[in-house]
């Protein structure tokens, strides 16, 4: 095993190349439902459980469904008041599923990238092979049933082995949201290929606002607004990226959303926001950075 | 013959990357996929919006509890004998439910109240109480330590349900139609086995905001909106909200399905509650100010689970 993951050079924020944002905007601002599939009785990946209690675990599954039934279609109304596009991280076993919640999404103009096949299955164990199978399938499930070319990638339950950033690069992926390193946009140094990290955020994600740090709706409104006005006042320094990772199943509980939406409807009546994708913050950042930050950053130093 | 090399052996069984149950809809038969806003709209009774459903748990934590195959929420926490656990549970039987009461009789709002048999046998004039205020009876199995589970054989599962009933059903003089499963925990045979008893509603499942069919062999059953979040447990306990949090998620709660029916036809607000939790005097006033906010809206209709679903069963028609 590592002592370092090896993914990045040690880059300050204090001393950085100036990032500039496609209409003079201060913050890249982008929002990612996690649109998920977890089965009722998945294969048992040996380092996890997919469910706290004894199979049928039938409290957690139907929580996670309610989701795609109810949560899901909240969740798009307030994403179109706002006029925001979601970068959907998606199971791609949904298409198959439920294609109804695929295709409004296509019809909103999202963005589709993978967060594995199903939030039940695990990369840990993986043979490459294996692993080469499950990138495969979201590669050619998402092109199949959407049309799109998958540039970006969460692994699925937040998973891994210590080639997956490599494999997804190799295998022409072009960003991931696995690194939390950062509030900008940086370069993966990986065996073959360019990627690119975009700031995803557990701060901001739902699961560990709601279902780990057990916060109040009104509170996460309060958390969300508090994260933009610190990063739309630096943004006026050099861009920076916010991003606010969602689940259906808990944003679009009825106690919940108008709280958000109203974080949501402050951060995008902002002037100098620039409401973007996942993979067009990537391509941004590609075209115009990605080497400039390669070349600054320092390599860390020997481990002790 | 030689093993096969370490890069053969190592990796996941293959059943990792096989997916069976990779198709159309769900990956179990229990009910069909259908989304909510895509359904037909429901219209209640006297055109009312939202149908307010009540559901406050009666539970006994018996002393010496197994906790198999798990320990429930509220379960014994000390070394035996936990005497502050079990009291203070049994403080929702003998003190807590009476301020719900009182919380509820101000509206004229009749709870549906889930019993766990045990309570039926052990306070009878509990139940007559709660029967007196015109309140529905659901099972909530026997006690707090008999869950429902995969290791139970299908048998056992089947008396325990009708052995529920028959306490249930006698001590309350009503039909008994719902079913909420201790902790929510089903076995894979649950379902059937509660059609096979004649139930028409179970609580378990939290996967919408309406009344949904399952499928059993014996016939089809209802699942009912029962949330785990809008819960006292959950926010008070487990979330370690405060009381003015609690009443604050509870409007809020309200307020967005309220609005939602003005254009998706009607809703279900259920409230879960635990005597022990909210009936703490220094909490119930969260309760009562969320129903007198809620109560004070044109459209509220107080019902039991049964009027619900026999109201939502004629509005498919």
């Amino acid at each position: 095993m590592k002592r370092d993951p090896g993914f990045y050079d040690y880059l300050p924020y204090n001393n950085r190349p100036r990032i500039e944002w496609p209409g003079g905007a201060r913050v890249a601002f982008w929002v990612a439902p996690n649109v998920e599939f977890y089965e009722l009785n998945p294969p048992k990946n040996p380092a996890r459980a997919a469910w706290a209690r004894p199979a049928p675990d039938v409290l957690n599954y139907s929580y996670r469904d309610y989701g795609n039934r109810v949560g899901f279609w909240r969740m798009l109304e307030a994403m179109q008041r706002c006029n925001m596009r979601g970068s959907v991280s998606l199971n791609v076993a949904m298409c198959q599923h439920h294609p109804e919640v695929i295709q409004a999404c296509a019809d909103n103009g999202w963005e589709f990238y993978s967060h594995g096949t199903y939030n039940t299955r695990y990369l840990m164990g993986m043979t490459e092979a294996q692993e080469r199978a499950v990138i495969q399938d979201s590669i050619d499930t998402v092109r199949q049933y959407t049309g799109q070319k998958l540039d970006g990638w969460l692994a699925p339950a937040l998973t891994y082995t210590e080639r997956t950033l490599d494999l997804v690069a190799e295998m022409g992926l072009t960003y991931v949201c696995d690194l939390f390193h950062d509030d900008q946009p940086g370069p993966v140094k990986v065996r073959q290929g360019r990627l690119t990290s975009v700031p995803y955020s557990l701060e901001m994600n739902d699961t560990i606002v709601y279902n780990v740090n057990l916060v109040q709706p009104r509170r996460y409104a309060d958390i969300l607004k508090r994260q933009f006005d610190r990063l739309y006042e630096e943004g006026e320094q050099s861009g920076t990226v916010m991003c606010i990772p969602l689940h259906p199943y808990l944003v679009g509980q009825p106690y919940r959303m108008a709280a958000f939406e109203e974080a949501l409807s402050y951060i995008t009546s902002h002037d100098k926001v620039w409401l973007a994708t996942g993979r067009e913050i990537a391509q941004h950042f590609n075209t115009h950075y990605f080497d400039a930050f390669a070349a600054a950053a320092q390599p860390a130093g020997d481990s002790p | 013959m030689s093993a096969a090399p370490e890069t053969v052996k190592a990796g996941l069984p293959d059943a990792h990357l096989e997916y069976p149950l990779r198709r159309y809809g769900m990956d179990h038969s229990h009910y069909d996929w259908s989304m909510l806003p895509k359904r037909k709209p429901v219209q209640w009774p006297g055109g009312a919006r939202v149908a307010l459903w009540v559901v406050p748990a009666l539970e006994w934590f018996p002393l010496n509890m197994k906790g198999v195959p798990f320990k429930p929420p509220g379960a014994m926490m000390t070394a035996y004998p936990d005497l502050r656990h079990y009291t203070l549970r049994d403080y929702g039987n003998r003190v807590g439910i009476f301020r719900i009461m009182q919380a509820l009789a101000k509206h004229q709002i009749r709870a549906s109240v889930a019993v766990n048999a045990a309570v039926a046998l052990r306070y009878p004039s509990l139940i007559q109480a709660c029967t007196g205020q015109g309140w529905e009876v659901i099972a909530n199995g026997l006690d707090m330590d008999h869950l429902h589970h995969a290791a139970l054989a299908p048998d056992d599962e089947a008396q325990l349900i009708s052995s529920t009933l028959a306490i249930l059903r006698q001590a309350s003089g009503q039909p008994v139609r719902g079913w909420l499963s201790p902790a929510k925990s089903e076995s894979a045979n649950t379902l059937a086995l509660l059609g096979e008893a004649g139930l028409d509603y179970v609580c378990d499942w939290v996967n919408d905001d309406m009344p949904y069919p399952m499928h059993t062999p014996a016939k089809t059953l209802h699942a009912m909106p029962h949330p785990i979040d809008i819960d006292d447990h959950t926010i008070l306990v487990q979330n370690h909200h405060t009381e003015d949090d609690f009443r604050d998620q509870l409007c809020d709660q309200f307020d967005l399905l309220y609005r939602e029916s003005a254009t998706q036809g009607g809703r279900v607000m259920a409230i879960s509650l635990h005597p022990w939790v909210i009936g703490q005097p220094y909490r119930i006033g969260a309760l009562e100010q969320a129903l007198k906010h809620i109560m004070a809206h044109r459209g509220v209709w107080a019902a039991t689970g049964s009027e619900i679903l026999d109201a939502w069963t004629a509005a498919q028609a």
